[in-house]
């Protein structure tokens, strides 16, 4: 068990650093799906058998294809490569990566000092889990759905074309109506210059 | 079964602050969306460790809201992203900038 967990650890951690090392999206996003299967064989072992399910049909089987769909349709090929090898020079990455590996450090430090060994842990079945989430969090699931349909509707918002699209009567009186913009606009500069001029 | 509970929360921190890099570090959108996703993952794990760690499936549960979470962020995000590539042409961050104050102090940054 302990064989397992520390293999799949070293995966997802050498497969995250090969993310955000990458210069070409779509390789960034492959070495992603490794460090998510390499998470799930964490949360097979565990013991939580249903999450490790979860976490490869939503996170490596729907996230990522949605963002590899992404790059696809703005064809992010070779430039984004290049704009991202002049991008990535040593005075932008090294600053921040050396704070962060300091918080790490302390983060870590604090986990061993104040450790308490090995604990056995119960195996928990999806049974429980349904039953806890339908139960006591019941409030909580159907905000969840709330939140779905927000990001349905505000994704559905943003991303659609801002085109026109009007029906050929609109669209009659539409030209009609800027035909008319047109031919008054002269008569209504002369109209209100003279205004302008009045106090 | 034993485990080690510091070894899993040790990973998740490195985790964290490996998508932390990527967030800081990366100029284009789409890498720190992917950061961002990484971020959610190691927390989530986190989660699921405590949750294994006292025998509750609390940590489970809070997996799957995160989870639901992650997802509409994503696909709001996504979308923020094809709209950017249409206006600008660019995912470059720095060149987003139109809200910017317009003095000549802050022009040449």
């Amino acid at each position: 068990m302990n064989v397992l967990f520390y293999l799949s650890s070293a995966i997802a951690i050498a497969a995250t650093i090969m993310v955000i090392t990458r210069y070409k999206p779509i390789h960034a996003l492959l070495y992603l799906v490794v460090s998510f299967m390499a998470v799930a064989m964490i949360f097979l072992s565990l013991g939580a058998p249903f999450v490790a399910v979860l976490e490869i049909i939503l996170y490596a089987g729907a996230i990522i294809v949605l963002m590899i769909f992404v790059v696809m349709m703005l064809n992010l090929g070779s430039e984004t490569a290049q704009q991202e090898k002049e991008w990535l020079l040593p005075k932008v990455w090294l600053g921040p990566s050396i704070l962060s590996l300091v918080l790490l450090g302390e983060i870590i430090y604090l986990l061993l000092r104040s450790g308490t060994g090995n604990a056995s842990f119960i195996f928990i079945d999806s049974k429980k889990v349904a039953l806890s989430l339908y139960g006591e969090y019941i409030i909580a699931v159907e905000l969840t759905g709330f939140l779905l349909m927000a990001g349905i509707v505000g994704a559905a918002h943003i991303g659609k074309h801002k085109k026109k699209h009007l029906h050929r009567f609109l669209q009659e009186e539409e030209v009609s109506t800027k035909i008319e913009v047109r031919s008054t606009k002269p008569e209504d500069e002369k109209q209100t210059k003279p205004v302008a001029y009045k106090p | 079964m034993p485990f080690n509970p510091q070894a899993v929360l040790i990973v998740a921190a490195i985790l964290f602050v490996l998508g932390l890099v990527g967030v800081l570090t990366r100029k284009n959108i789409i890498f720190i969306l992917v950061s961002v996703e990484i971020m959610l993952n190691a927390a989530g794990l986190a989660f699921v460790a405590a949750g294994a760690r006292w025998g509750q499936p609390d940590g489970q549960v809070m997996f799957l809201f995160i989870l639901a979470m992650a997802a509409s962020e994503v696909s709001v995000g996504l979308a923020l992203v094809m709209q950017t590539h249409r206006q600008h042409k660019t995912l470059d961050v720095q060149e987003l900038r139109e809200l910017r104050d317009k003095t000549e102090e802050y022009s040449s940054i």
